[in-house]
């Protein structure tokens, strides 16, 4: 890597990469503490209230004799035993198995304790949703939106070719790896605008103190218990979503990736391209991208 | 170190640095400094609730065809606290409810009094902290207008609710408490009848309140009485309720 040619470009703008951190500390906290408010009641329905005998996802303890406790994950009609790690699992500190959601190491805190879980959802809640905000308004004042992220007529008429090359894993070298490419953009503005929000109103959907003015949305979504399965579901997607993004930062580089949302920096490989660019745009020469 | 070398490195990084993560979480969650800071939270979250409802902003209420077919009793479902335990065994004639604290005039109501008064009756979701929800139908006297009867005094910030169950912890009985003015919201009653027919003992009975913008622990059942106060310095433990106090429960219980 030493040996090729390089050239450092500006990547990534500080607010982006400040932002972009405080979101990995709200992410992992909020989906974990999430978790643990989910253990309280392990158990998802659709409509206004719980039919008890009805969930569409649950995670239980079944009696498997002799004392011992099965896991059963139940999935619409389907059940799979999965003790060790859902319906069943160690005690965080006796080692125990004890009936509980999620196991002790996805949950934060990792013991049991819904009021505790609570109390870190609510208060990185508030970080994430300031974060956010903040992130859509520089995103929006300072042109990122529209200049990085929102996706222009060749990036649509690429997007067969760029699903194909992500199939193949390969991906955009030298200049075309200053921009974001067209899933990248589409994904980016799917948490952006999508998940993000989604989640957020969801959450605020289930308070009963909100629903005195928020009663329209939850019947749109189907009921409260609906919005909590919709918030779960969400926070799945954004599960989802970190995967994929931390496989990719793995499989491109990962130190220069890295480097890039540290300190802006990202190192451009110049060699002759040996297949077509993956953009046929040439790019604007300055601003690099966040 | 090549380049599949390096994603193994930096995949296992990532790994044990979540570990790492989680268990500093761990480590924070005992702290009682981190823990303050958490609850610094509530503040805006309240004030926030507040902000964005009208003070007398209904909950969402339902017809009888969207009630649930099995309504979950949970927390306390049969005190066997002495005190409870002797109205019971009459059948609650003697029981009183009474109003005190920063009243002009404190009361004590029998439940035919409570019920001579005019009623409300409501088909509402109870949203229960843990996550679950159920759909019932309440009868009772607002709690406003039995407050009244009684007259606040305009030092009178909070309504606390002082209940007969305990939970065997610390021999302390259950109470919770709501801002005066959450006492005057149209959906805040006492109700004495669930579901067309007397309140039953694992629902709270002879009366529970029905706070219907808060979750479940806050609509305390087995009232016994209700205390006006300046303050909540000084009550139990002096965080507003039996689950604040012992389990760190937040107190507005609007979310």
């Amino acid at each position: 890597m030493k040996d090729d040619p390089a050239r450092s470009t500006y990547r990534h703008r500080l607010p982006v990469r400040v932002m972009h951190w405080i979101n990995v500390v709200c992410l992992f906290v909020l989906l974990m503490s999430g978790l643990q408010i989910f253990n309280a009641h392990p158990a998802l329905y659709w409509g206004e209230y719980s039919s008890f005998d009805k969930p569409w996802l649950a995670l239980t303890a079944q009696p498997a004799g002799n004392g011992q406790l099965r896991g059963d994950t139940q999935v619409g009609s389907l059940h799979v035993t999965t003790t060790g790690v859902l319906g069943v699992s160690a005690h965080a500190l006796t080692g125990k198995p004890q009936a509980r959601g999620f196991p002790s190491w996805a949950t934060v805190p990792g013991q049991r304790s819904l009021a505790d879980g609570r109390r870190w959802h609510f208060f990185f809640a508030w970080l994430f949703v300031i974060n956010g905000l903040s992130y859509l308004l520089w995103s929006w004042r300072s042109r990122h939106l529209e200049r990085d992220l929102w996706p222009n007529g060749a990036d649509w008429r690429g997007m067969g070719r760029s699903i194909i090359e992500h199939m193949k894993f390969k991906h955009p070298t030298g200049e075309a790896a200053t921009r974001y490419n067209i899933l990248q953009k589409l994904a980016y503005l799917g948490v952006v605008l999508a998940l993000g929000p989604g989640v957020v109103l969801m959450g605020l959907a289930m308070s009963p103190h909100m629903d005195s003015v928020l009663a329209w949305l939850v019947d749109l979504v189907g009921g409260r218990q609906s919005a909590r399965s919709i918030h779960f579901l969400i926070a799945m997607a954004f599960v989802a979503f970190i995967l994929i993004h931390v496989f990719m930062v793995l499989i491109t580089g990962p130190v220069n990736q890295i480097r890039a949302m540290i300190t802006g920096r990202y190192l451009v490989h110049d060699e002759p391209s040996h297949d077509e660019p993956s953009q046929n745009e040439p790019s604007d020469k300055e601003p690099a991208h966040d | 170190m090549t380049d599949e070398q390096r994603r193994r490195f930096l995949g296992r990084a990532l790994v044990a640095g979540s570990a790492a993560a989680l268990a500093g979480c761990n480590k924070l969650n005992d702290s009682a400094g981190f823990k303050a800071l958490l609850a610094k939270a509530d503040t805006p979250t309240d004030a926030a609730l507040h902000a964005l409802t009208p003070e007398d902003a209904l909950a969402r209420e339902f017809t009888e065809a969207e009630m649930s077919p099995v309504f979950k009793a949970n927390g306390s479902k049969n005190p066997q606290t002495p005190e409870y335990l002797a109205l019971t065994a009459n059948g609650f004639a003697d029981y009183r409810f009474k109003v005190s604290g920063l009243v002009r005039t404190p009361l004590e109501l029998s439940l035919d009094q409570l019920r001579a008064l005019p009623s409300r009756t409501q088909i509402t979701r109870h949203d229960c902290v843990e996550g679950w929800s159920c759909i019932g139908k309440w009868k009772g006297v607002n709690l406003g207008r039995v407050l009244d009867l009684a007259g606040p005094l305009p030092a009178a910030k909070y309504v606390v609710f002082r209940c007969a169950d305990d939970y065997g912890h610390n021999g302390g009985r259950y109470y919770e408490s709501i801002y005066l003015r959450e006492a005057y919201h149209p959906q805040s009653i006492l109700a004495y009848d669930m579901n067309d027919a007397t309140l039953p003992i694992p629902h709270g009975a002879p009366l529970r309140v029905r706070l219907e913008r808060k979750l479940g622990y806050k609509q305390a059942k087995y009232l016994l009485a209700v205390d006006l106060v300046d303050s909540l310095a000084g009550i139990g433990g002096g965080k507003g309720g039996y689950w604040e106090d012992s389990g760190n429960y937040i107190w507005h219980g609007g979310i």
